[in-house]
C-alpha cells in the first residue's frame, strides 16, 4: 500500500485541482511544475470544472491486477473544456452508447482496492455522462 | 566517434518456456552469439530487460548474466526503456565502443515474462505508462494503444479490417522462422473474429508475450572481419515523447520515431527511399500504421494504405516484419528490440530464406518504448 502516495494526490484527484500557467495562462493537468505550452515554471493552482467531452475510448476486458473485480469497464481520453485531455474511466453509462463527442461531467468514485481485502480505498475521478446535477446534492458512492 | 559493427548474432526461440530460467535463455542467446562471432569474450556486457525486478524478483543483471555466461570480473549493466530496452541497450553498448572506451560488446536482450499470472504481467507491462495518472485510472498497456485505435479510425475513417494486412503479413512470413513464437498463417476471417482485448484491439490486433533473448556482438568497424557477415552501424538515434498519451500534443503523431527517424536518416546519409527492409514496433497493429507515417513511409492519417496496396510483404516495395514482426514472431518485450536488429542483419547477410528480400543494403529497425515515450531507430548497411 502506497498510502502517502495517494494522500498527496488528493486535491487533483478529488477536486480536479490542475494549474494555470502565469505566463502563458495554458490550463495544466495533471500539474507539472514546467508549463508544457511554454516551458517556463507554472505553479498556480487551477480549478477545473469538470466538463468536459470524449476524445476516445475503450473497453478494457483484461485487467490489470488491482481492477479485475470491475472488469470489464471502459475507460476514455476525455478532452477537458479547459483544454487538456486527461485519462479516466467512464461510470453510470447505463443505456448512454459512448460516442467519441459525447459530453461528460466529473463524479468521484472508487477507484480500487490497494491491496488485499483489507487494503486502503482508492478514490479519484470518473466521468459521466454529463447531467447537469450539482455535484453536492450526490449521495457518496459505494 | 569509431564507425561500429556487428559481428555475431545469437537468437533463441520465443516461447511459454517453463523449463529455463531467465539466465538459462540469456546464456543461450550470448552462446550462440560468441559462436556466430567466433569470439570466446567480450570487454563488457549490456542487457536490455524491463521487467526483472517486478516479475523475476531479479535486478543487477548486469552482473548476474555476467556471472552465468563467464565473462567473471567483466563490466555490466542492465538498460531499462520499457519495450525499448533492447534497443537502449544496443546504443548503450555502441557508444561505448564507438567512443574508444571498449573494444569489444555483447548486447542481449532477454525477458521472461510466462512464470507469472496474465493479470500480473499485464500490471508489470503498464508500468511503462505513467502511473500516476494513466494506470491508477485503471487503464493498461493495450487499453492505451486501443485509445489512440479508436480516435485513428475516427479522424481518418478507416475500418478495423483496413489493418487487418498488417497481421496477415507478420504471420505469413513467421512460417518460415524457426524461433517465432506464431509460425501460423492467419486469414482475414480469423482476424475479424478474434476475440476483443480492448476495442477496437482484439487478439490479431495484439503481439503475444513470450519467454526470449537475442543478442549481439560488436566491435569497432575496422577490426570486423571481411567475410560478408559484418554489418555497419550507419545510423542510430533515440527519443523521447511524454510518457502520458494525453499530455501528447498530437496523440495520433509518434513524435519521438520523428525525432531519432530523422536523425538516424541523417547519419547514414540516407532516407525513407533507400531502405529495402523495415523492422518496425507492431506491438499492436496501430503502432505499425504510426511508424510508418512518423518514418515518411506514409502520409499522416495513410498508414493503412501500404498494406491494404500489398506493399508491405518481403517482395513488396517496403518489406516489414520479415520474420514475423512482434505479432507473430513474438514480443519478450525488453528482448525485441535486439530481435529486430539480429533479423535486419540476418536480412543484410542474405539469411532469410523463403522471406529474404532481394538485393537488401540498407535495413532500419525501430523499437518503441511505453506508448510512444522512448523511441529508438537504428539503420544497418552491409558492409
Ligand atoms: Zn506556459
Amino acid at each position: 500500500m502506497e498510502i502517502a502516495r495517494h494522500w498527496r494526490l488528493k486535491k487533483q484527484r478529488y477536486g480536479l485541482v490542475g494549474e494555470v500557467c502565469p505566463h502563458c495562462e495554458a490550463k495544466i493537468f495533471p500539474p507539472r511544475d514546467i508549463c508544457p505550452s511554454c516551458g517556463q515554471e507554472a505553479r498556480d493552482l487551477y480549478q477545473f470544472s469538470g466538463r468536459g467531452e470524449v476524445y476516445s475510448y475503450t473497453t478494457i476486458y483484461q485487467a490489470p491486477s488491482g481492477f479485475d473485480e470491475t472488469a470489464p469497464y471502459t475507460v476514455a481520453l476525455v478532452k477537458l473544456d479547459e483544454g487538456p485531455i486527461i485519462t479516466a474511466q467512464l461510470t453510470d453509462l447505463e443505456d448512454d452508447k459512448v460516442e467519441i463527442g459525447m459530453p461528460v461531467e466529473m463524479v468521484t468514485r472508487k477507484l480500487r482496492t490497494d491491496g488485499d481485502e483489507r487494503g486502503l480505498l482508492v478514490y479519484g475521478y470518473k466521468f459521466r455522462p454529463f447531467q447537469n446535477i450539482p455535484q453536492k446534492n450526490e449521495a457518496l458512492p459505494h | 566517434m569509431r564507425q561500429v559493427a556487428i559481428i555475431g548474432i545469437g537468437q533463441t526461440i520465443i516461447g511459454e518456456r517453463w523449463d529455463r530460467s531467465l539466465r538459462d535463455i540469456a546464456g543461450e542467446a550470448v552462446f550462440s552469439t560468441l559462436y556466430d562471432a567466433q569470439r570466446e569474450r567480450a570487454e563488457a556486457l549490456f542487457v536490455g530487460n524491463m521487467m526483472s525486478g517486478t516479475i523475476n524478483n531479479q535486478n543487477n543483471l548486469g552482473a548476474y548474466l555476467a556471472d552465468w555466461i563467464g565473462m567473471w570480473g567483466d563490466e555490466a549493466y542492465k538498460i531499462e526503456a520499457a519495450c525499448a530496452s533492447g534497443a537502449a541497450a544496443f546504443r548503450s553498448g555502441l557508444m561505448a565502443v564507438a567512443s574508444g572506451e571498449i573494444d569489444s560488446a555483447i548486447v542481449v536482450g532477454v525477458e521472461k515474462m510466462t512464470d507469472q499470472q496474465p493479470h500480473d504481467v499485464t500490471a508489470a507491462l503498464a508500468t511503462a505508462a505513467d502511473a500516476d495518472w494513466e494506470v491508477e485510472q485503471g487503464v493498461s498497456f493495450v487499453g492505451l494503444n486501443a485509445l489512440i485505435m479508436r480516435r485513428y479510425m475516427h479522424e481518418y475513417g478507416w475500418k478495423h479490417t483496413d489493418f487487418a494486412p498488417f497481421s496477415i503479413n507478420a504471420h505469413a512470413n513467421a512460417v518460415y522462422n524457426p524461433f517465432a513464437r506464431l509460425q501460423n498463417t492467419i486469414t482475414l476471417e480469423v482476424y475479424q473474429k478474434a476475440p476483443m482485448v480492448a476495442d477496437p484491439i482484439n487478439l490479431m490486433d495484439a503481439s503475444p508475450i513470450g519467454d526470449g533473448a537475442a543478442a549481439v556482438f560488436i566491435v569497432p568497424l575496422d577490426q570486423a572481419p571481411l567475410d560478408g557477415r559484418s554489418v555497419v552501424v550507419a545510423g542510430s538515434a533515440a527519443a523521447t515523447d511524454t510518457i502520458s498519451v494525453h499530455s501528447r500534443k498530437d496523440p495520433l503523431v509518434l513524435a519521438a520515431a520523428q525525432a531519432s527517424v530523422k536523425q538516424a536518416y541523417a547519419q547514414a546519409g540516407t532516407g525513407p527511399e533507400e531502405i529495402d527492409v523495415f523492422e518496425l514496433h507492431d506491438a499492436f497493429s496501430i503502432m505499425a500504421v504510426l511508424s510508418l507515417e512518423a518514418c515518411g513511409f506514409a502520409e499522416r492519417g495513410q498508414g493503412p494504405r501500404l498494406g491494404l496496396d500489398n506493399q508491405i510483404h518481403p517482395k513488396g516495395r517496403l518489406p516489414i516484419c520479415t520474420r514475423g514482426g512482434l505479432k507473430a514472431r513474438g514480443h519478450p518485450v525488453g528482448a525485441t528490440g535486439l530481435y529486430q536488429i539480429v533479423e535486419i542483419v540476418q536480412q543484410l547477410r542474405g539469411e532469410c530464406g523463403e522471406t529474404q528480400v532481394e538485393n537488401v543494403r540498407t535495413g532500419m529497425a525501430q523499437n518503441i518504448g511505453g506508448s510512444g515515450a522512448t523511441i529508438l531507430t537504428h539503420i544497418f548497411k552491409a558492409v
